[in-house]
């Protein structure tokens, strides 16, 4: 893929100190990110997987500027956010909005959907006048796929998939350039993630956004994302354009989680090879030496106890962090 | 196989200000000895309630069975009373839920809680309790039993508890466990671990297993019969090759098509299953999935389609239209 790159992420990293019990020593570090670096060019879908933990989440919020990244820079449209003060950083970041996974915990009770939607559009000064505030929610509503009848309801009035629809609406109300869709589906019924996701592909092919797509579905993410990084332990572990990455792993992490998905069909999953990983995720408190993979890895070698494998383009445009790729 | 439990015509309703939602209406499925049988649905289609009836552990007084019978190894579990209920709750039935955080007691430890169902129906004394408490830890892969025994739920990993959750569940050798969505607060990584350990278990033990789930890949690994429901119905069933090889009900086909499979091309678009799911205290007459339905015919609206024979007895579809929705099982939409 080509075309301007509209965010990069440069060694991302993010500590959370964990407070000590009586005497307020410092009891430990958790490496929620530790030395993360992507870019995303303009109208691109950068896919981001991992399983709990590995940090995916933390990088969203980083960008959005809801964490302050303990080092590394963000650069979103050629400046890094890192070191912008409060004016300058509130104008970059309505061009910079996020969709969460759980649309009813991030939406007001007691607004009704056509106050939650033009309260950004009146604080920002995006529209102004009463009137064409509501034009523009009913324009909006109709862009996600509502009804103007909806403005007049209030968020428990609604179903899953039209609380996500609101969601959707109240971001794009800012006219962002980039959205981070943070796990937008995985709280939504089988039958209405596909209409999520129609959806957000016909807003990005009309307005021209581009996502940061965070997610622990392989199947959603491969759909919807032109390249995918894969994050293990608060690094990523590969980086490839979608097909690539799918058809030809080079991380025994990433063929892991891809043998682990189940498939619906029975005579396909009887005659699958699964890798079935050994324990558990160590905890980001106290990451294994060497690769952190290495202790659940079915190929690790001695070296792999030492050495830290260096995210490396192991074929123009995949990136690994695996020594033996 | 003898038939391990038949459900008949279940009948759960809930009492609500809106109205009576029929959470379970009219039911009927049954599970052979050691067969893995599955309850496939979307939010609020009555899986769970399903389950919870089973056990009669249906909140009161909002709940209520209202119908309908459950025969366990021939007995009706709904007449029974309250103290044989019990002896057949974790002795004979046993369950394992999504969140095993909320079914445990954060203040007793792991060792008390398996030693105490089997203190309770098998009249161990403490000793001997502890000792195959210790064995069931190690039985589900926990290590170093001994020392994990005195320690409490919030000093396990999720993936753990689950296993623990499974070890007590087989902790008194049950001939059914109940599994409500056991998979789905847990990684990918962790799901394919804790499945193939119940796969396993079951097997070796002859457990027959009731699984309820959203996810139609976890069926489609593990079950050996499939009900699928929707809005208190069950609206097909069949083999799980059946089901996935040749669906029968435009929900079925509808849930099949909707996602995104990594075994297949990558499709340019989805075909996602249009409207929202229906409200349970307002079902329209006729069919429920009719308002959603793209073989949607003037009956359905009418007239409820009964559960009938398509092809084999034992593959059954609740669709006026079934025979069209075979012509169409192939998948539309364009490919990348």
């Amino acid at each position: 893929m080509s075309g301007e790159v509209l965010l990069e992420v440069r060694n991302l990293v993010k500590h959370f100190e964990i407070g000590g019990g009586l005497f307020g020593g410092r009891r430990g570090l958790v490496r929620a990110v530790d030395g993360v670096s992507f870019a995303i060019r303009r109208g691109e879908t950068l896919g981001l997987v991992g399983e709990s933990g590995c940090g995916k989440t933390t990088t969203g919020r980083c960008i959005l500027q809801l964490e302050t990244p303990t080092s590394g820079e963000i650069l979103f449209e050629g400046r890094d956010l890192t070191k912008l003060g409060a004016d300058e950083l509130r104008a970059v970041r309505r061009r910079l909005q996020v969709i969460f996974q759980d649309p009813y915990s991030s939406l007001n009770p007691r607004m009704t959907v056509g106050e939650i939607i033009a309260e950004p559009l009146h604080v920002h000064g995006i529209v102004r006048g009463a009137g064409a505030r509501r034009d523009r929610v009913r324009d909006l509503l109709r862009q996600v796929g509502l009804l103007p009848q909806h403005a007049g309801r209030y968020p428990h009035q609604l179903s899953g998939g039209q609380r996500q629809r609101v969601g959707i609406a109240r971001a794009l109300a800012m006219e962002p350039a980039l959205i981070v869709c943070d796990e937008p589906v995985s709280a939504l019924d089988v039958s209405i993630q596909a209409q999520i996701i129609n959806l957000l592909e016909d807003l990005q092919a009309e307005l021209g956004l581009t996502y940061l797509f965070i997610a622990h579905d392989l199947a959603v993410v491969r759909h919807i994302s032109d390249r995918v990084a894969v994050m293990y332990l608060g690094k990523i572990v590969e980086l490839a354009d979608r097909k690539t990455l799918y058809d030809d792993p080079l991380h025994p992490y990433t063929r892991a989680l891809l043998s682990a998905v189940p498939i619906p069909d029975p005579e396909l999953e009887a005659r699958r090879e699964h890798i079935v990983l050994r324990g558990e995720v160590p905890s980001p408190l106290d990451p294994p030496s060497g690769c952190v993979f290495h202790p659940r890895c079915p190929i690790a070698v001695d070296r792999c106890r030492q050495i830290v494998p260096e995210l490396r383009e192991v074929k123009p445009g995949h990136w690994a962090a695996c020594l033996l790729a | 196989m003898g038939t391990l439990l038949e459900v008949v015509d279940l009948q759960t309703h809930f009492l609500t200000r809106g109205g009576v939602v029929r959470a379970v209406d009219g039911v009927s499925w049954d599970v052979a000895e050691g067969e893995t049988v599955a309850l496939v649905g979307e939010s609020g289609c009555g899986k769970s309630v399903s389950a919870l009836s089973i056990m009669r552990l249906v909140a009161a007084p909002a709940g209520r069975i209202v119908g309908g019978r459950v025969l366990f190894k021939g007995r009706d579990l709904l007449s029974l009373d309250e103290e044989a209920m019990r002896r057949v709750r974790g002795r004979e039935i046993a369950m394992i839920f999504q969140e095993p955080m909320t079914s445990l007691n954060p203040v007793l430890t792991i060792g008390r809680q398996i030693t105490e169902g089997l203190e309770t129906h098998l009249d161990m004394t403490p000793t001997a309790a502890r000792a195959r408490a210790a064995e069931l830890l190690s039985m589900v892969g926990i290590p170093d039993p001994a020392r994990r025994l005195a320690q409490y739920p919030h000093q396990f990993s999720g993936g753990m508890r689950q296993r623990m959750m499974i070890a007590m569940a087989l902790a008194c050798e049950p001939s059914l466990v109940l599994a409500d969505e056991p998979t789905t607060a847990l990684d990918v990584t962790i799901q394919a671990q804790i499945l193939e350990l119940m796969k396993s278990l079951s097997r070796r033990l002859g457990v027959a297993m009731l699984m309820i789930t959203h996810n139609l890949g976890v069926v489609a690994r593990y079950a050996d019969r499939v009900n699928v429901m929707y809005a208190g119905k069950i609206i097909e069933r069949g083999t799980a090759r059946e089901i996935y090889a040749n669906p029968r009900h435009p929900y079925t086909l509808g849930l099949l098509r909707s996602v995104p499979r990594l075994d297949e091309p990558r499709r340019a678009r989805l075909d996602p299953i249009e409207g929202q799911p229906p409200d349970l205290s307002r079902l329209p007459g006729g069919c429920s999935f009719a308002p959603r339905c793209a073989f949607r015919v003037e009956r359905c609206l009418v007239e409820t389609p009964p559960l009938r024979p398509i092809g084999s007895a034992e593959h059954v579809s609740a669709c006026w239209e079934a025979e069209r929705v075979r012509a169409a099982r192939e998948p539309v939409g364009g490919r990348t």
